[in-house]
């Protein structure tokens, strides 16, 4: 059983990491940091639950996730969903790859910190459905795995692969949208049709 | 651009299907060495693992945001204010 007094010592370092997490799914920085600030409070009072050892990260995310599961999720729903089967597997690479070797001569991978700012990502992350955002988030930016996703989400590992599947793909057709609309990357048409 | 790409191997198949499997550190042992060895030795495998690598890096760092200090404040004084057991 984990000692109350301990709590700040060990919770705090994670308070970035949570409000960042919280920004992308409230997508609003005032109801972040409540979502946060609940976030501690909740911790703190259930503290005695947490198992010493186990990822105290991961503990404090499955109370974030629920917490803005029963607060703000009801108020921000938005319709879900794109069809993604025209999303093929390695989409952006071979958008992008393509592209970029036969112009420059240069490996894809190196322009893509150059080609998506922040603002660009964090967009096109705060685009995703809520359910598949939430996946990707913890796993693709917070490098929670698997397991741990599905205890943080409290749904089945096989659920946490298929929205982590969809999520990854309509974040590499968010990002390409957003690269021809701002005209750096030119529009590549499906070769068979 | 490009000219189409010669036509796959199935260990091309097997380890592009699973980049963001082995990015992710989700693959048993035995996998992921089969994997690095092909890699090794595929360069048109190696590519596009290197961009999901990097992709990944990308979005990591860009979703990066810095807790306000009010916000820490706040959290402190919040706990000060719970019943100390």
């Amino acid at each position: 059983m984990a000692d109350q007094a301990k709590f700040a010592d060990l919770a705090m370092e994670h308070t970035s990491s949570l409000y960042s997490g919280a920004l992308r799914m409230t997508r609003n920085p005032a109801d972040a940091e409540d979502l946060v600030q609940e976030t501690y409070l909740k911790a703190y009072r259930g503290f005695g639950g947490f198992e010493e050892g186990t990822n105290l990260k991961a503990w404090l995310y499955r109370i974030l996730t629920n917490t803005y599961i029963n607060t703000y999720r009801a108020k921000q729903r938005r319709p879900d969903e794109t069809d993604l089967d025209e999303v093929e597997d390695l989409y952006l690479y071979r958008r992008l790859g393509g592209l970029e070797a036969a112009r420059t001569g240069r490996s894809a991978e190196d322009d893509l910190m150059d080609l998506f700012a922040e603002a660009e990502v964090k967009d096109a992350v705060e685009q995703l459905p809520e359910s598949f955002r939430m996946a990707v988030l913890l796993a693709d930016v917070e490098g929670f795995s698997y397991k741990e996703i599905a205890e943080i989400m409290d749904i089945p590992i096989g659920t946490v692969m298929s929205r982590l599947h969809r999520g990854r793909k309509l974040l590499e057709k968010l990002l390409y949208d957003f690269a021809v609309s701002h005209r750096l990357a030119e529009p590549v048409g499906d070769t068979v049709n | 651009m490009a000219s189409d790409p010669a036509p796959l191997k199935p260990q091309c198949d097997e380890a592009l299907h699973e980049i963001y499997h082995l990015l992710s550190g989700e693959l048993d042992d035995a996998k992921r060495a089969q994997i690095a060895v092909h890699l090794d030795e595929c360069a048109p495998c190696a590519e596009p693992y290197d961009f999901y690598a990097e992709l990944r890096r990308c979005v990591q760092q860009r979703c990066q945001d810095q807790a306000p200090p009010g916000l820490l404040a706040r959290i402190e004084i919040a706990l000060d204010h719970e019943p100390h057991p």
